[in-house]
């Protein structure tokens, strides 16, 4: 709904079109910072101000990138995405229903809580070994680690996001007769929707991490593959390659959470009056 | 018989540090149709005796009656309104306005039109498809109140219902509500902390002593049927229930 511009006064049409303005001024930014990085990068190798063995160059990473298009690059990207989505579904069903029986019975949440501040600050990579030996060396051992990395940090979050709902409101519940179920699905989780999807935001990147670690530890596919073998074979251009489409992935998995998050929220009218 | 009868109830309350009594030995009884105010110092648990009455917290001695039955859990024929509005800010006003029949199981054609025509008399009803956010906090507290009606109660309690509110919604809201109230004629027991409220609302104000708390004292509010909180402010009898009921609070203070 906006009004027609006439309707504007002079003063307004000048704080608009500032406002306008300096959006446009920095996503210039932006963008001009990300073309000026490339020129200068390859320029720089070009010039031999660096060594393009080691750092690559962004014709080379061009080149190695339409190369493998034509053949692997899909498939390996397809892997990772998968493993990905996968340990991150994962760690969200299973966060939930952890942090839901822990905000149910706050005994098992007091007796559980020393196991869940150890495992949150171990580095679950150092389960590696384990977790192959567990779930043979493959694509299960990645997806493996990838929720071992993210279901504890969903767990902690979300059981924060519940055992803070405003007591006002469940007060207000029981006073209609409410039974904990109810409770729950009525005013503690619809109160934590936030909650849910920033944890979520996190979780993407986390499973990321994960994968990423796992493909490290057991390559046979996926970008973390094509990183260590790069680095083994002294082709640093695949390293770089991967490292970039690597980046746009995690974006555009961040990106696709956040758009679902709006999506959720408009159709429960769930924007919060910050 | 009374609508409501509270016998020799008491409230014993374990904290870290001890024991603590926070009532004892409360009696009265409430007549269908009445309002009740209830007074006193700050800390004599005036809003645990509410919570006790709902049965919310089962008492630690006494009893209370609804029409003769033991009160034990939250009673359906008893509504309970708290300082804030608690509307659940992702519900529209008409969702929310239907939570405690949900809650119920309650939600039928007839409930249902009830709550709709509850929305209309009292002029919510343009604002039904709004977020709580988007209404004024007279609004919301009046969408609350029509939330607790519509669940049907016999008896309603009011925990310091207006206290969150600025002091001219306030009066506003407690003139739209006793009318409200009196219109629908449901029995009143509010609780307050605000002696002039407690006076333009009440029939009869139960004055409690400090803690550990009993009736100190139950006052005849007597203004006559025309009454509103807003007109009964300025009779001259007001400035001496106010003084009646400021000694008989204030008389704790030098005691103690």
């Amino acid at each position: 709904m906006t009004p027609h511009p006439d309707a504007l006064s002079p003063a307004r049409r000048v704080y608009l079109k500032t406002k306008r303005r300096r959006n446009r001024l920095v996503l210039g930014c932006q963008l001009g910072f990300l073309i000026a990085f490339f020129v200068v990068w390859e320029l720089a190798a070009q010039l031999g101000w660096i060594d393009s063995f080691i750092l690559s160059q962004p014709s080379r990473i061009w080149d190695t990138m339409t190369g493998l298009a034509s053949n692997a690059l899909p498939m390996h990207i397809g892997v990772t995405v998968y493993e990905t989505l996968a340990g991150f579904s994962l760690g969200a069903f299973i966060g939930l229903g952890v942090s839901i029986l822990l905000w149910w019975s706050p005994f098992i949440a007091r007796v559980a809580e020393p196991y869940l501040v150890v495992l949150n600050s171990l580095p679950k990579i150092a389960l590696g070994p384990v977790i192959i030996l567990i779930a043979g060396a493959g694509a299960r051992a990645i997806i493996f680690m990838a929720l071992a990395i993210s279901l504890i940090v969903t767990v902690l979050e979300m059981l924060a996001g519940f055992v803070h709902t405003d007591p006002e409101y469940i007060k207000m519940a029981r006073t209609f007769g409410a039974t904990r179920a109810q409770i729950f699905c009525k005013v503690v989780f619809p109160a934590n929707l936030s909650t849910l999807f920033n944890s979520l935001k996190i979780n993407i990147g986390l499973s990321l991490v994960g994968v990423i670690a796992g493909e490290f530890l057991v390559s046979k596919a996926g970008l973390g593959y094509l990183i260590v073998y790069g680095g083994q074979v002294f082709q640093l251009d695949l390293v770089m390659t991967s490292v970039l489409i690597l980046s746009v992935v995690a974006a555009l998995m961040y990106e696709a959470v956040a758009l679902l998050q709006k999506a959720v929220e408009r159709r429960f009218g769930g924007q919060k009056t910050h | 018989m009374a609508l409501l009868q509270v016998e020799d109830v008491g409230q014993i309350y374990q904290a870290e540090n001890g024991e603590v009594i926070a009532f004892e030995h409360i009696s009265f009884s409430v007549e269908q149709g009445e309002f009740i105010s209830i007074v006193g110092p700050s800390g004599c648990g005036k809003s645990t005796l509410l919570s006790v009455i709902s049965g919310l917290l089962p008492a630690t001695s006494g009893r209370v009656l609804l029409e003769g039955r033991e009160v034990s859990g939250i009673s359906p024929h008893i509504g309970y309104m708290l300082q804030r509005d608690d509307l659940l800010e992702w519900r529209t006003i008409w969702h929310n306005v239907l939570f405690g029949l949900e809650i119920r199981h309650e939600k039928t054609p007839e409930t249902v039109a009830r709550a709709q025509a509850l929305l209309e008399t009292y002029g919510l009803a343009e604002f039904r498809d709004k977020y709580p956010r988007q209404l004024s906090g007279g609004m919301r507290q009046r969408a609350s109140l029509i939330r607790t009606l519509a669940a049907g109660p016999e008896i309603l309690l009011l925990d310091e219902a207006f206290s969150a509110l600025d002091y001219q919604t306030r009066l506003s809201v407690t003139d739209d509500v006793y009318g409200i109230l009196k219109r629908e004629g449901v029995t009143v027991l509010m609780v307050t902390h605000d002696i002039p409220e407690s006076i333009s609302m009440g029939d009869r104000v139960l004055i409690l002593s400090a803690r550990p708390a009993c009736v100190r004292e139950i006052l005849n509010i007597e203004f006559g049927a025309e009454r509103s909180p807003l007109s009964c402010r300025s009779d001259p009898r007001f400035s001496q229930y106010f003084d009646h009921i400021w000694r008989e609070l204030k008389s704790d203070d030098t005691a103690s």
